[in-house]
């Protein structure tokens, strides 16, 4: 069954004044348990409104979600708990650490919950090991903290809660290309080890194509396509078009294959193109006439 | 949510209303407050409403927004009601109960200021809709630059205020943002007791004065960047010019005082 899905979802923003704006436009999706969700789209598109709306935080002007079969804002006392359910965490999530110590920052969301003290500490623990924060650093003040390390204290924070799914929007966004892989290293690991869905709204359709199972376009307002990678990038004249670039490393294939070289699949990561070559150059596989 | 607060809210349009000189706009909304206040029978009041309703129609602001404006001072304008009707003890007794005496005189009394105080906030409230915070900071500095004579820090305290009304909505878009955060964490700031509910704000406050330390630090810091000194040979990219719309406007509004004074003679 999916754990989440959306019916005619639909959401605008400032009705009734000269701003209005029709952020998320008849959207239906269905996303299933143990997904790995890279959701992209061009700026404004709407993405970071449309996750908003999985936990709750928004109320959608018309249309239903349903986290785990379970309507949302059928009961609003239904909201808490939902929202330990699905795990969201904001762009630039560092701007709201607030405790003296990441020890207690991490530990906000499952004293929310209202877990034991034992609980608590064994979760802070391991997700501290999870997103590779030293004990030492679990006693500074987040603010002493450099932008990377302040990043993974806010996503442990999300992330000590166990969603049933996790959701990030732009995790990676103002890091070098170093902090970056090591967050979306992190994700991943978090991913295989627990075994739960994850949401991970990004720009870089490297990131997207070479972490992700599925993945989700969207274009203003609404979903241009939910497929897996292979299917996507299959399409890559069209998110072309759309102004979204696809991997560096499909663009190389695409403009082999209009000089003649097809190697008749879609590549969308390195290392796959990279097998491809070799396997053409070693003669195991023929090129397609 | 907290998007709703209209008070400062620009519309941006291109009426007669919208391209006058903030300037003359201000000075207007001056006289017209003191319009309604020389008013003292209820006919020179109608000709404040008529006012009210020509300068909304002129502004193309749909006129739903005049009630919005009002929603906020419900409870002021309410409590005025009560309190003149309660406490203007002369005039013909309408209605007796113990103490509590009603008289007409109460009840006139009561909605002249109802019908003054709806007409100076919608009034008021039209100068914003219409003109852009800087807009208006800057008209407040060029209509009090006199002042500078007498040492007056005019410029400086016209910057704070268009820096201030600036990040207000800044602000308000972060609080609205942490806020979300942490309700994703689970934080309650609906339920439970009073002191309860004061400690709820902790996770909210603390990381929006972080942010707006850091925010300030760096402003200052593009500010002197761009060689920011301070108003001394300051030059303006938008001139503000009074134009045909500003002279009949004004002659509207002198006509409407003109009327209001001689009401006030003759009745
Ligand atoms: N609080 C708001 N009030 C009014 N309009 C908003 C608000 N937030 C977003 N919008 C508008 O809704 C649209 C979608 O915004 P959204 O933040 O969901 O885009 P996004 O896909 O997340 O973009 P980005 O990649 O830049 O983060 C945009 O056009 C934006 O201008
Ligand atoms: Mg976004």
């Amino acid at each position: 069954m999916a754990v989440i899905k959306t019916e005619n979802l639909s959401y605008v923003y400032g009705e009734g004044t000269p701003f209005r704006k029709v952020a998320v436009d008849n959207v239906n999706i269905e996303i299933d348990e143990g997904e790995l969700v890279g959701v992209i789209g061009h700026t404004g598109s709407g993405k970071s409104t449309l996750i908003q709306h999985l936990n709750g935080l928004l109320k959608p002007s018309s249309g239903k979600i349903f986290i785990d079969g379970e309507e949302l804002w059928l009961d609003k006392s239904r909201l808490r708990p939902i929202r330990f359910k699905v795990g969201l965490v904001f762009q630039y999530p560092e701007y709201q650490l607030f405790e003296e110590t990441c020890y207690k920052d991490i530990a906000f969301g499952p004293k929310n919950m209202g877990l034991s003290d034992a609980e608590i500490d064994r979760r802070v623990k391991e997700t501290a090991r999870l997103v590779g924060l030293s004990a030492d650093i679990l006693d500074k003040s987040p603010f002493e903290l450099s932008g990377g390390q302040k990043r993974r204290v806010a996503i442990a924070g999300v992330m000590a809660m166990e969603p049933k799914v996790l959701i990030l929007d732009e995790p990676t966004s103002g890091l070098d290309p170093k902090g970056r892989e090591q967050i979306l290293g992190l994700i991943r690991e978090y991913h295989q080890e627990k075994k739960n869905t994850v949401m991970l709204v990004s720009h870089s359709m490297e990131d997207v194509a070479k972490n992700c199972s599925k993945i989700l376009v969207m274009n203003s307002a609404k979903v241009f396509c939910y497929d897996t990678p292979v299917n996507v990038f299959h399409r890559s004249r069209e998110l072309e078009q759309m102004g979204l670039s696809v991997p560096q490393i499909t663009r190389v294939f695409n403009r082999l294959k209009a000089m003649g070289y097809d190697f008749g699949e879609d590549v969308y990561t390195v290392d796959f193109g990279r097998k491809l070559l070799l396997q053409v150059l070693s003669g195991e596989k023929k090129l397609k006439e | 949510m907290l998007k709703d607060i209209t008070i400062g809210q620009y519309f941006p349009g291109n009426s007669p209303v919208h391209r006058m000189d903030p300037r003359v706009k201000l000075v207007l909304t001056m006289a017209f407050i003191v319009m309604l206040f020389m008013s003292s029978s209820f006919y020179g009041l109608l000709v404040g409403i008529v006012y009210t309703f020509m300068a909304f129609a002129a502004s193309r602001i749909p006129f739903k927004m005049m009630f919005k404006s009002l929603k906020p001072i419900i409870p002021i304008i309410i409590f005025t009601a009560i309190l003149n009707i309660l406490f203007v003890r002369t005039g013909d007794v309408l209605w007796q109960l113990g103490f509590i005496r009603i008289t007409q005189q109460g009840i006139h009394t009561a909605v002249f200021m109802v019908v003054r105080i709806v007409c100076l906030i919608v009034g008021t409230s039209l100068l914003t809709y219409t003109s852009s915070p800087i807009e208006l900071t800057d008209a407040i500095e060029r209509l009090l630059s006199p002042l500078k004579k007498l040492k007056v820090p005019v410029h400086e305290l016209a910057m704070m205020m268009t820096i201030a009304l600036r990040f207000i909505p800044t602000l308000i878009e972060e609080t609205d943002k942490i806020m979300s955060a942490q309700k994703a964490r689970g934080a309650d700031m609906e339920t439970g007791s009073i002191i309860k509910r004061a400690r709820a704000l902790i996770p909210i406050l603390i990381p929006l004065f972080v942010s707006s330390f850091r925010r300030a630090e760096e402003l200052a810091l593009a500010m002197e960047c761009r060689c920011y000194h301070g108003g001394e040979g300051r030059t303006r990219m938008k001139q503000m010019k009074t134009s045909a719309v500003d002279y009949v406007s004004i002659v509207i509004t002198a006509a409407f005082i003109g009327a209001v004074v001689v009401i006030n003679i003759l009745v």
